[in-house]
């Protein structure tokens, strides 16, 4: 009988070497050839449309699971929970309430129903608010296969069940391994290469080189996540000397903005395997970490900012001044740093598709590991990247209005709400001036105009402090 | 995965809240999923500072009362159940109310019970009567510090002059009910739920 296990393990060995030499040779030419040349072969985008027929037919089974239970299917995005009232500033609605006679009254008026509006507007914002839902992951019409996106779990079938566990066993068993190979390839490539580029002593071909190498090595990260970027408008493209700064969803979003262009990094100095890779690429290309007890001063980022940028042999600067992750629905406040150095300001949009896996990284309830293992069992990161014209600060413009204008542009082009709201907000208490701004306008309701020592429109932003960019 | 089992709103359950407050089937489901991003620590029941996490409630000056509102007597925690009782008081009053069961039990969401809301947040100890203090305090809150005492003093008594009737010099809820019999509170205490 030895004969034959000895047999059946000896195939089983050859089996196994010939498998594992064809997975790597695919691998090999298949996405690292192609990544250190810079050319694709369109796989992604033919693996992008099969997998949305399969979920669209997934949805409708769904639906039709639903019907023969007789239940509504829970979507998301048919409505709203609430019709809101456009909204009309405090002011406008007691006018209303009181007929236009009143404002100039000197005899306060009160009414007892004057509690209603407060009452209703708070009631509104439990049901309903702008702010809290864009730091969780945003809600899908169709469902994708993946069971953390699912609300209608209900509803699922037996062919729909099989079908996920085969989704499953092709992420986890398939996707998984092979990106996790690419990434540590790429990562280990760039650690490598930039270690030698280093040496050179010419500077001019030291920079070309390094330029090239950390291209090659955030196309393999690309791969790696498997995601699908379409850039827009490259004629945009951030120039030496200025600044580019992009709505923040992700730290992927480094990656895939540095998979078109160099840029140089801002951030802090961290310990570990981070500190390494920072360290790695600060030997070849210029990029700006700081140390943990820097960050918190103001004038000494500024300069060091300033001086990179006044050097026009530098890449630009990438800069997130939304300093957190948001969920990709909404732009929240730029944080006016950036904004104050006085050179040109390259705006970038980056919208993310959510069907494929969503790339919100929510920092309170995942960490680092963790988010970037779900990122590589999702079927593909993919998302849209619009390079927008250069702005510069107009006459008469503060850091602030620029910013705010800045933020707009980024906004409009890339489909997302432009708030006001901090995205700090995510951790710390919002601050009471909103609060007494509030008190202050239903002052005048009730005793008119009264001297006022401060404006009414003074810029609540001032206040706020430049927290460190990184804290996510 | 993982809590996945208690995001589950079971039918009963369901069945029971639509009897008790009149919302429809897909605006609970709605209105679930929105308590469930609320609560943070994920264990079925809401915290004052859970709201109060809420940048658009923090900033409303009376938004420690709307939130006290949602508390019954003595206690910390707001489940699902509570949560949609309270939010029962501000759904439209409509003219064929199509959930009208056997017992007659005014619905949550009549003008008295609307009135009766609003009373409550004036009446801070919760004694069924506004007294001039209450009225100072929650009048603070609304202004801050931008009215002087002696003009807001002079505001709390002409409201109570003008509504107290039998002479105790503090607004009971019939009071309030005749002081506001003019005003449209259907509109003014409702939010438009979408189906």
């Amino acid at each position: 009988m030895t004969w034959f296990t000895f047999l059946v393990d000896n195939l089983l060995c050859r089996c196994l070497g010939i498998s594992i030499t064809v997975w790597f040779t695919l691998l090999f030419f298949c996405t690292i050839v192609p990544a250190v040349l810079g050319v694709s072969f369109g796989m992604r985008r033919l693996y992008m449309a099969t997998l949305l027929k399969i979920f669209e037919w997934a949805t409708l089974r769904m639906e039709m699971g639903a019907k023969e239970k007789n239940q509504e299917l829970y979507k998301p995005y048919s409505s709203d929970i609430i019709a809101k009232e456009p909204s009309s500033s405090l002011l406008q609605e007691f006018q209303e309430l009181r007929g236009s006679a009143s404002c100039l009254s000197s005899e306060p008026e009160f009414e007892l129903a004057d509690i209603f509006y407060f009452c209703r507007r708070g009631m509104e914002t439990i049901v309903d608010d702008d702010v809290t839902k864009r730091f969780s992951a945003q809600e899908l019409q169709n469902w994708n296969l993946l069971t953390r996106s699912n609300n209608n779990f209900r509803h699922i079938s037996l062919r729909l069940t099989v079908l996920w566990g085969l989704g499953v066993l092709i992420r986890y068993g398939v996707l998984l391994p092979l990106r996790v190979t690419l990434a540590v390839t790429g990562i280990s490539l760039l650690l490598v290469l930039t270690f030698l580029v280093a040496f050179l002593p010419n500077r001019e071909l030291r920079s070309y080189l390094s330029e090239k190498v950390h291209l090659m090595c955030y196309r393999i990260c690309v791969r790696a996540l498997t995601a699908i970027i379409t850039y827009h408008n490259r004629e945009n493209k951030p120039q030496n000397g200025g600044i580019c700064v992009a709505n923040h969803t992700t730290p992927i979003d480094v990656i895939i903005l540095a998979n078109d262009g160099c840029y140089s990094l801002v951030g802090q100095v961290h310990g570990g395997l981070m500190g390494m890779i920072q360290r790695a690429m600060v030997r070849s290309s210029p990029h700006i970490w700081f140390e943990r007890s820097e960050v918190k001063d103001r004038h000494l980022v500024a300069k060091r900012l300033g001086d990179h940028v006044a050097d026009k042999t530098k890449q630009p600067i990438l800069i997130f001044p939304e300093g957190t992750c948001i969920n990709n629905t909404s732009v929240m406040m730029f944080k006016k740093g950036s904004f104050e150095i006085g050179c040109t300001v390259y705006p970038v949009a980056i919208k993310y598709d959510p069907r494929f896996g969503d790339a919100f990284w929510n920092s309170s309830k995942f960490g680092m590991v963790n988010y970037l293992l779900r990122m590589m069992s999702s079927w593909a990161i993919v998302c849209s990247v619009w390079y927008l014209p250069p702005m510069n600060r107009e006459e008469g413009e503060d850091a602030v209005q620029f910013a705010n204008r800045v933020k707009a542009a980024i906004a409009a082009q890339g489909g997302l709400v432009d708030l006001i709201w901090d995205g700090g907000l995510k951790r710390a208490k919002v601050k009471d001036a909103f609060k007494e701004e509030q008190q202050k306008l239903y002052s005048k309701v009730l005793v008119g105009e009264m001297d006022q020592n401060q404006s009414d429109d003074k810029h609540s932003q001032d206040d706020n402090p430049e927290d460190a960019n990184n804290r996510n | 995965m993982g809590s996945r089992a208690s995001t589950l709103l079971r039918e009963e359950e369901i069945e029971e809240i639509k009897k008790e407050t009149g919302f429809s089937h897909s605006q609970i489901t709605r209105l679930y999923s929105r308590f469930t991003s609320l609560d943070k620590g994920e264990n079925g029941t809401l915290s004052r500072e859970d709201f109060q996490r809420i940048p658009e409630l923090a900033i409303n000056p009376l938004g420690d009362r709307i939130i006290n509102a949602f508390f019954p007597e003595g206690e910390d925690q707001v489940n699902f159940r509570g949560f949609m009782r309270t939010l029962a008081h501000f759904r439209p009053i409509e003219d064929n109310e199509k959930n009208k069961n056997a017992t007659t039990s005014e619905p949550l969401n009549s003008r008295t019970n609307k009135l009766l809301f609003a009373f409550r947040l004036y009446d801070l100890d919760r004694d069924d009567k506004i007294s001039r203090d209450e009225l100072l305090q929650v009048l603070r809150m609304m202004v801050g510090v931008n009215i002087s005492d002696e003009q807001l003093g002079s505001i709390a008594d002409r409201t109570i002059q003008e509504a107290d009737t039998n002479g105790d010099n503090s607004i009971s809820f019939n009071e309030f009910i005749k002081v506001l019999e003019k005003v449209d509170v259907e509109q003014k205490m409702s939010i438009r739920f979408l189906h």
